[in-house]
């Protein structure tokens, strides 16, 4: 469990989304509870349709919630509003994305899809490069740099992208089911990897999944169901 | 920051490739229809600078002799002389005809001039071989359009000519390249029907008991020779003396004489008149319908191409990319397939105007105008494109 002393990366209290409004309205979540610490992987569970997606949109800054509040790191990024007006940097600096398709820019190769996200942060072209290949080394995909992404296998994509997520050091990584497209072997690798990297670079990461051979490495699960969250310990702990 | 667009052009650099051959073709085209244009004011500049006149005396209220028909005593010119200003006056005649040559019919235009001594007007006064024609008959100067040759004989209506020198750019407006023959022999051919018509007439003639009187001898033949003879020109050129205005002589003519009178400057706005009535209203349909073809185009092709990165640009807005780095991603796409189109287009026009038979000039503003015309319809096309990818939510990427 949380130590509440623990500095947290991610907190979410009461956190609602409805999508639509009127008859229409869909009621996706409805109260969702959450902390989490550097450096800390935590899975987030649930059958579809319960919400996963669109609790991780709303950490994302992608969709507004309807009400809660989000504090990232020291922020308040939301309470009942957004309290920045500026998201985009906020997704571009805080924020790392993984989907479950890796949807790499395919006109790009793999060391400028690694390296745009810090390019698009202001860093030089030789520097961006330069954080990429060490990411792509680490992730043990350096050999294919001068790839086009539609040369890579599946895992290989994957790899990609994670290191793409991680080029600008955000405090927080968010993986949508990001083993769905592997094979189980090669999804273990990819939460090995995605493990190795929260300890290294003091991310917290939150995992959607519902692959049963993954759901036991975490530590701790957010488990999600009409819209509510429950936490669990996991058998990884 | 790498340049976003020209990785997506280097990509599908076939795409763009095909598409900017296809607009540059057209293009090519319309460039050379400019350029149809431009070489024919430039004939007509031609025409009139290489005709050695000052002023041109035409039939009273008509436009002659090129844009309408004019009719002129050959016997007026002589008294023009008299008019103060005036150095040189000659008769010219002008008809559109075909000339046989190797069995093949060429339509020219025939331009009788008067040969020998007043040379240097109404002749062509630069020719690229031989002389000017200096007899009264059955010498020509043929225009180099026409395909004759120095020393040929070519033959119009009932005689033949040969060819004693060749001029360069002397076409009428129409296109059709001129051939001087001296003027006697051209009222011939103006006034002369063919062979069949003229025994025709000849007959009919002497059918009629009024023209053949057995009491009167010589008569028929008189009528006849009469018949034949043709006294009218079209149009009477002169030159003013070195220190009179064009404008004053015109004047003084005007006032004594019941002639037309165009000074070059005149004469050169009813020759462009007429081009422009010609061609201007073709070119600029095929200008409006180029544009509309080439930024129907350029929309489909850039529209295509950003539906076909819709998830590559939800991820770019995901990851952080600003909405006027993507506007500016298809914009600079749109114009660089303008810019491939234009010089495929400049290119080609310039390796295929040679060969073309009519005289092109491809003038640089024109491709100067072209090539901001191409890149402001690039900018319209690809609003459709930015429209559709403003529109693209980066929930969509997760
Ligand atoms: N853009 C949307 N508009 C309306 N309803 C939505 C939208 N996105 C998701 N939903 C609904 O919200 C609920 C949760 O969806 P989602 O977060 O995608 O679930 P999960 O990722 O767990 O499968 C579902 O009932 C879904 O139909
Ligand atoms: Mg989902």
């Amino acid at each position: 469990m949380v130590n509440a002393n623990n500095k947290r990366v991610v907190f979410i209290e009461g956190l609602r989304k409805r999508y639509g409004k009127g008859e229409a309205a869909v009621d996706a979540l409805i109260h969702v509870d959450m902390q989490i610490t550097p450096g800390e992987v935590v899975g987030l569970v649930g059958p579809s349709g319960s919400g996963k997606s669109t609790l991780l949109k709303c950490l994302g800054a992608v969709i507004e919630p309807t009400a809660g509040r989000i504090t990232l790191g020291d922020e308040v990024i939301y309470d009942n509003n957004w309290k920045l007006s500026n998201l985009r940097a906020l997704r571009r600096d805080k924020i790392g994305f993984i989907f479950q398709m890796p949807y790499l820019i395919q006109f790009l190769n793999v060391v400028d899809n690694v390296a745009l996200p810090s390019m698009l942060a202001g860093r030089t072209n030789k520097e961006a490069r330069k954080q990429a290949l060490a990411l792509l080394e680490a992730l043990d995909v350096a050999h294919r740099a001068n790839a086009m992404p539609s040369q890579l296998s599946g895992g290989e994509q994957q790899r990609v992208s994670i290191a793409r997520a991680l080029i600008n050091r955000p405090p927080v990584i968010l993986a949508d089911e990001p083993t769905a497209p592997l094979d189980s072997e090669r999804a273990l690798v990819v939460i090995r990897i995605l493990n190795q990297m929260a300890h290294q670079y003091k991310t917290a990461i939150i995992i959607v999944t519902h692959d049963e051979k993954i759901i036991p490495t975490f530590k701790r699960i957010y488990s999600i169901r009409d819209g509510k969250t429950h936490e669990m310990t996991g058998e990884g702990a | 920051m790498i340049n976003l667009a020209v990785r997506d052009i280097l990509y599908a650099w076939g795409k763009f490739i095909f598409t900017g051959l296809g607009l540059g073709l057209l293009i090519g085209v319309t460039f050379t229809m400019a350029g149809v244009y431009r070489g024919k004011v430039n004939d007509a500049e031609a025409l009139l600078k290489n005709s050695g006149a000052d002023l041109w005396l035409v039939q009273k209220n008509t436009l002659g002799p090129f844009a309408e028909p004019s009719k002129v005593h050959d016997h007026l010119y002589r008294e023009i002389f008299a008019i103060p200003g005036v150095a040189q006056a000659v008769n010219v005649t002008y008809v559109t005809m075909q000339v046989r040559h190797r069995k093949k019919d060429i339509r020219t235009m025939v331009v009788g001039v008067d040969p020998g001594v007043y040379a240097e007007l109404g002749q062509p006064q630069y020719l690229i071989a031989g002389r000017q024609i200096t007899r009264n008959h059955y010498e020509a100067i043929a225009d180099l359009a026409t395909g004759f040759k120095l020393g040929e004989h070519i033959k119009i209506r009932r005689n033949y000519y040969t060819i004693v020198g060749l001029s360069r750019r002397m076409v009428a407006t129409g296109g059709d390249p001129m051939i001087f023959i001296p003027l006697k022999d051209a009222q011939d051919v103006q006034f002369l029907k063919d062979n069949t018509a003229i025994i025709k007439q000849r007959r009919r003639t002497s059918e009629n008991p009024v023209f053949n009187r057995p009491g009167v001898p010589g008569l028929l033949d008189a009528v006849i020779t009469l018949q034949q003879t043709n006294h009218f020109v079209n149009a009477i050129l002169v030159q003013t003396k070195p220190n009179y205005a064009a404008n004053e002589v015109a004047k003084s003519i005007r006032r004594w004489k019941q002639l037309q009178v165009y000074t070059n400057t005149q004469m050169k706005k009813i020759l462009l008149g007429k081009i422009i009535a010609a061609s201007a209203k073709q070119i600029s349909m095929f200008l409006v319908i180029l544009a509309l073809v080439s930024a129907a185009i350029i929309a489909f092709i850039i529209y295509t191409l950003t539906l076909g990165k819709i998830r590559e640009i939800a991820v770019l807005k995901l990851i952080g990319a600003k909405n006027l780095s993507i506007i500016w991603m298809i914009l600079q796409q749109a114009l660089a397939l303008g810019i491939i189109g234009f010089m495929i287009g400049k290119i080609a026009a310039t390796l295929w105007a040679p060969i073309f038979p009519k005289h092109i000039m491809l003038l640089t503003s024109d491709s100067a105008w072209g090539f901001i015309t191409i890149m402001m319809i690039c900018v319209l096309a690809s609003i459709i494109a930015i429209r559709a990818a403003l529109k693209v939510d980066p929930a969509e990427a997760i």
